[in-house]
């Protein structure tokens, strides 16, 4: 099967990365290419992904202390006058804690803010559920003007990193801090606000965006020996959402399954699910996600697994939603039926 | 050539009966906090800031940051009189398609430096400012004007820090001092003296003056203007509805409507 500019992912032999250190080095790439960049960090820069660039570019760097409100209000004045700026910190302070800043300066004057949310899913892991970030892609997502992007790997998180210092108005980028299979390479396309598909498949699309489009993968392997045809889709834009992909997902495979690092309410599954009810064409569909409860301590992966986001998860949601379209089938042949 | 202080209380008192007439033609809109910068903002745009009306987004112009944006009347006024735009435009103050948002918009509005809306965040916009103009080398000041009520926010002393431990020089707070806020006596409510105490000890330098004397405030904003390494604050006590004694003091006006019955009054009080 062609699976053009993906890496080799079979579990074992899969490396693995932070995202973070993929935003680290779209960075420094930039400043290394002479992007008038400036970027900040509020007490994180050691986990965030920006200590290296601190290093490299101090005076590029303004670590402005635990204030994540105000990191957000003077990023804003910043780009006011001009520069381009990358915000960092945990997801859920960004997303959370300085959301009003967000909206109402940021959002409200189209400013170039890039809001990094660092650590976020699952990645605080050990940490709990208080530290843990799942609501923020929901929430972001919901401000007007805001694009989002949760890349999949490093790799992603590099070219999503330099692509959004040319996206004009803010952007949010989310990234792990806990180590992930790397799943792309330099070849694989990236588009901003362009799915792309990653294996094709004729029975059910697989929709996955972050660290989980690996377990996507491995899934559609897995359900291939039960001859299962899975079509799996990188969705890393959140917003602006591609509809025209998933009206043609939904026209050739009939069923949707869609998997996210986060609250199954408002995020991909909600911006997949808004999507399909006004394509006229409602088709079986499953969210894979965390539903309405908050995380709590464990690895990464074990949590991971805790909350049904492996491939074994992801298969059994695939499973359900391949009977939900046999029945769909079923009732409308009996209908036909009946009406004649 | 500079305004004498006769014409910059000439200037306010045209801001003033502005304020009015765009409040009553609005039926909405917030009196009171409006009337306490008139003078503030007449020093300001007619005296104190660098601009080019003729050229709004000059770059080396003088910034100025509204965060107590529920004032935006006293803006409106002031750039229409300076030319930004027709003052027949402050007609349409909150009315549907206008450019004069109930809230300053600078995507809609000619002159605004900021938009800003939610109450605490002006100062934080101004250092990011301040701190693009020490980079670049621009000399630019950036001008915040704070409400009193409003720095029971949070997000005004995180601000405070990064200003002090910048040593923006370049940022000129300015607190509109009137004691009211929309539910009462701010020091009923949530007592924010020793205010100017409370600057100082974030390491600013705080010039205490009469915000309704246009001479102490010329004052005011010179000494703030050749302060060293640190921002400067001016802490302007003032008088809520300043100008129109039945608003005085009192907080009811705040965002109360005003009709034309008390329109009238009003204006014959100014004048």
């Amino acid at each position: 099967m062609a699976e053009m500019g993906l890496a080799d992912i079979h579990h074992n032999a899969a490396k693995l990365e932070a995202t973070s250190r993929g935003y680290e080095r779209g960075l420094i790439e930039l400043a290394e290419r002479g992007f008038d960049i400036i970027v900040m960090d509020a007490d994180l820069a050691g986990s965030s992904g920006t200590g290296e660039f601190r290093k490299r570019f101090p005076d590029r760097f303004m670590d402005i202390g635990l204030c994540e409100q105000d990191m957000i209000g003077t990023a804003a004045g910043l780009a006011l006058a001009g520069k381009c700026v990358f915000v960092t910190t945990h997801g859920m302070l960004a997303a959370g804690k300085a959301w009003d800043i967000i909206r109402s300066t940021i959002c409200y004057g189209t400013l170039n803010v890039n809001i990094c949310g660092a650590d976020a899913g699952l990645s605080a892991g050990a940490a709990g559920g208080s530290r843990q970030s799942l609501e923020d892609v929901a929430v972001m997502r919901t401000l007007t003007g805001m694009t989002v992007v949760v890349p999949a790997d490093s790799v992603e998180a590099k070219k999503a990193t330099i692509a959004a210092s040319r996206t004009p108005g803010p952007v949010y980028l989310r990234f792990a801090s806990a180590r992930v299979p790397i799943v792309t390479t330099d070849l694989t396309p990236f588009t901003m606000g362009q799915a792309e598909v990653y294996r094709q498949g004729d029975d059910v699309s697989v929709l996955a965006c972050g660290v989980v489009v690996y377990e996507a993968m491995r899934a559609a392997r897995k359900l291939e020996d039960e001859g299962i045809s899975v079509r799996v889709i990188n969705c890393h834009t959140v917003k602006p959402f591609d509809r025209a992909m998933v009206s043609r997902m939904a026209v050739e495979t009939g069923a949707i399954v869609t998997v996210e690092e986060g609250a199954s309410i408002g995020g991909l599954g909600g911006a997949c699910a808004e999507a399909l009810a006004q394509v006229g064409r409602p088709i079986p569909m499953k969210i894979v996600g965390i539903e309405d409860r908050f995380g709590e301590s464990g690895e990464h992966e074990e949590l991971l697994l805790h909350f049904g986001l492996t491939s074994r998860g992801i298969a059994s949601a695939i499973r359900e939603v391949l009977i939900m379209k046999a029945n769909g089938a079923r009732g409308a042949r009996e209908e036909e039926t009946r009406s004649r | 050539m500079s305004p004498t202080p006769t014409e910059l209380r000439g200037v306010a008192k045209v801001i003033r009966r502005d304020i009015l007439t765009m409040l009553l033609e609005a039926g909405s809109g917030h009196p009171g906090g409006s009337l306490s910068a008139a003078d503030i903002i007449a020093v300001l745009y007619w005296e104190v800031m660098n601009i080019r009306p003729d050229r709004p987004v000059w770059e080396e112009r003088d910034r100025f940051v509204l965060s107590k944006a529920h004032a935006a009347p006293a803006l409106y006024a002031a750039l229409a009189r300076r030319g930004y735009f027709d003052v027949r435009e402050l007609l349409t103050f909150r009315k549907l398609k206008s450019k004069l948002q109930g809230f300053p918009d600078m995507h809609k509005t000619l002159g605004i430096d900021a938009s800003v809306g939610s109450p605490g965040q002006g100062l934080s916009i101004a250092n990011g400012l301040a701190i693009a103009a020490k980079r670049d080398g621009k000399s630019f000041r950036v001008y915040c004007l704070i409400g009193d009520g409003e720095t029971q926010e949070g997000q005004v002393w995180e601000a405070a820090m990064t200003s002090a431990h910048h040593g923006l020089d370049n940022v000129c707070a300015i607190i509109d001092r009137n004691r009211m806020m929309g539910d009462g006596d701010t020091e009923k409510i949530a007592a924010l003296a020793p205010l100017g105490d409370k600057w100082r000890t974030f390491n600013w330098h705080v010039i205490e003056t009469d915000g309704h004397d246009v001479e102490q405030l010329l004052g005011a904003f010179s000494e703030a203007a050749s302060v060293k390494g640190k921002p400067s604050l001016i802490l302007a006590r003032t008088v809520k509805g300043k100008g129109v004694p039945f608003m005085e003091n009192n907080p009811e006006w705040h965002d109360k409507k005003v009709t034309e019955d008390l329109y009238e009054e009003a204006v014959r009080a100014l004048s």
